[in-house]
């Protein structure tokens, strides 16, 4: 269709082109602004834009089927009693019951478990099947608090602290009344079926000063057991690491404006934060600073999708990486299978992002029961582990081109960029060149 | 009696030992000496323990409370009662901001004065200040009732869910979707029940109740002045 109007001599517009043109007549047809899950759709600058330096004369690599290149992490080693140790340093993003079915969320704890990795609870709280299903499981704690009590703070293997996510830097959870069924709102304390709107901000604490005493708090209550995690979205990163840390965070997971959401505007998610490309190097440079890098671990989301990406992060200074979207899309979130059931609701495969509506046709991000009855937790959890079997594979055989005998041995100085914004935010040289844009010649 | 003195004892040691309650509840009653404004002294109980302190507190005292029966004598900090599911909590003097903070459940009573933002996101819990509370009180209060012996500040009630608000004295200004309602028979008796509960000396009749007007309750154009 587009090549007969560009034959015929018709041009679009760069500036109102019709993604443009369509949202300011949906815009005017419905005086609200439009509400959609997914992440940022824009490009931006990315893992796709470095590339690693394999092993040559100056570095030897170790044989791809025969070496050790270890993939262990262990999280929370500052204050905690009992630091999470997973095998691999790909965890599961927070995401809660609510925006996500029970099979999809049973389907991440058993996935994740399978591979000895974590899962993370969301707003809303814990439900029975995650915490049965996950051997490693992060508690979130929340603005909303929403479902947040102490059996559950307890049972937790660790507590992540939200302050913001990437999608949404500054905002709060939102869940439309299509989602809060009777299950939902009694967890949540509110009545069936309304839009509910989560706050931004805690309720009882305000600024790091607050914070620190808050971390005290939560260790307390739990005896001083659980890794504390800070959850921040990447903006001002560099200084957002130094509070968390001085604030008393085990570990710091950063999530860049790539990170997927349930619900929130549109306008939020594609032009609030930093790509995460550019959000990993403040955060390595204010815990090295700190004489923490390590000791605090450094947990890195928001567009994490291949095992390139996984070693990518790390070679920039992450101890692990944390997935939300690709978790989904593995477990069957945009499945061609589903087209015909996208294509009735106005979406297509590969493009669904109306999460907030509750009628995903793959039984993920819904809580209606027929819909949810599509996800078979046992096949979703395989399916999972499948894939994060494979991201940890394709990291390793990069590592170990490196020359590597564990992922967290990669470093800044295997990676060389395409562009001249990937190395200006990656802090690492133009391919080619021994030139980082900003640190001179 | 178990007595811990926080001039000599860590809050580290008292807490453990009222946490080792929850499985044996062999020392039920406890006496804290020179709290100093420590924070989270208390937090995180559950068991049926009566715990006495004596002098002011810091932020989050008796946070999380299960079951317990915690008496400030004195002044409390910052989010006393926060997230409390049960139990009772009793502050002879004032409350700092975010008393009972997301609370579930059990009563928390403020015999002096409650700072901003009291009851906020409460859940489920009883609230009853025997005087006034500040601006923002019951801040997208979803369950539970607030009961004020005195004034409110400004914009009280905003962004209500459930809850059920009481007050005696001025309101200074009501919050988004937050209105007046009429004092029926069955909010005269509980609040009764909740004033004698609390032990405070107060006619219910001299009361006004607020809540949700429900108009918020669903994203409309037509309300988007509100937000």
């Amino acid at each position: 269709m587009t090549d007969v109007y560009v034959k015929a001599g018709l041009r679009e517009s760069a500036t109102f082109d019709r993604i443009t043109i369509n949202e300011i007549q949906r815009a005017a047809d419905t005086g609200i602004y439009d509400i959609r899950g997914f992440g940022a759709k824009r490009r931006v600058p990315h893992f796709d834009d470095l590339l690693f330096l394999g092993a040559s004369m100056s570095r030897y690599p170790l044989e791809g089927y025969r070496e050790k290149c270890a993939t262990d992490v262990t999280l929370g080693t500052r204050f905690a009693k009992r630091p999470l140790k997973l095998d691999i340093p790909v965890t599961i993003a927070g995401m809660s019951f609510g925006a996500l079915s029970a099979q999809a969320k049973e389907a991440l704890g058993r996935g994740a478990s399978i591979v000895g990795t974590s899962t993370t609870t969301g707003d809303g709280g814990m439900t029975p099947e995650e915490r049965g299903q996950s051997k490693h499981l992060v508690y979130q704690y929340l603005p909303s608090r929403y479902g947040m009590n102490p059996d559950d703070l307890r049972k937790g293997d660790a507590i992540e602290v939200v302050l913001g996510q990437g999608a949404k830097p500054g905002g709060g959870g939102m869940l439309l009344g299509q989602k809060i069924t009777e299950r939902v709102a009694g967890m949540r304390t509110l009545p069936v079926g309304i839009d509910q709107r989560s706050a931004c901000r805690h309720p009882d604490w305000t600024g790091p000063d607050d914070l620190a005493i808050k971390i005290e708090e939560l260790r307390e209550i739990t005896d001083w057991q659980k890794p504390i995690f800070i959850k921040i979205g990447a903006t001002r990163t560099y200084y957002d690491v130094k509070l968390a840390v001085k604030a008393g965070a085990d570990v710091i997971v950063l999530d860049g404006m790539q990170g997927g959401t349930a619900a929130t505007q549109e306008v939020f998610i594609e032009h609030v934060g930093i790509p995460t490309l550019a959000a990993i190097p403040q955060a390595v440079q204010a815990l090295q600073e700190m004489d923490m890098h390590r000791q605090v671990q450094l947990i890195v989301s928001g567009g994490i999708r291949t095992g390139a990406d996984v070693a990518k992060a790390m070679a920039l200074g992450a101890d692990a990486v944390g997935i939300g979207t690709a978790a989904l899309i593995a477990m069957g979130c945009n499945h061609p299978k589903w087209n015909q059931d996208y294509e009735a609701i106005g979406s297509a495969a590969g493009y669904y992002d109306d999460y907030h509506e509750g009628r995903c046709p793959a039984g993920i991000s819904t809580q209606d029961p027929e819909l949810s009855q599509r996800l078979d937790p046992v096949d979703g959890g395989r399916r999972l582990a499948n894939y994060l079997r494979v991201l940890t594979m394709e990291a390793q055989t990069l590592a170990r081109a490196c020359g590597k005998s564990h992922l967290h041995n990669l470093e800044p100085e295997d990676l060389v960029a395409l562009t001249v914004e990937a190395a200006a935010m990656a802090r690492v040289p133009l391919a080619g060149t021994n030139w980082i844009p900003g640190q001179g010649f | 009696m178990k007595t811990i003195d926080l001039d000599h004892q860590s809050v580290r040691e008292l807490n453990q030992g009222l946490h080792d309650q929850a499985s044996a509840c062999t020392e039920p009653e406890w006496l804290v000496l020179n709290p100093a404004g420590k924070h989270a002294i208390a937090c995180g109980l559950n068991a049926k323990l009566s715990v006495d302190i004596q002098g002011h507190a810091g932020y989050y005292c008796a946070g999380m409370n299960q079951q317990a029966s915690v008496t400030l004598h004195g002044n409390a900090g910052q989010g006393v009662a926060e997230n409390m599911m049960s139990g009772l909590v009793r502050v002879r003097g004032n409350a700092s901001q975010s008393a009972a903070a997301t609370a579930h459940g059990g009563l928390l009573v403020v015999e002096g004065d409650a700072a901003a933002r009291c009851g906020i996101s409460m859940k489920g819990v009883d609230i009853v200040v025997g005087g006034s509370v500040g601006h923002m009180s019951a801040f997208m209060a979803q369950a539970g009732r607030l009961v004020v012996c005195g004034d409110a500040g400004e914009t009280l009630g905003d962004s209500l869910y459930e809850a059920r608000i009481y007050v005696k004295g001025k309101v200074a200004s009501l919050g988004a979707d937050c209105i007046e309602k009429p004092m029926r028979d069955e909010h005269l008796a509980e609040l009764r029940e909740l004033l004698n509960r609390a032990g405070i000396d107060a006619n219910p009749s001299d009361f006004r109740r607020y809540g949700s007007a429900r108009e918020l309750y669903h994203f409309k154009v037509d309300n988007a002045a509100a937000y």
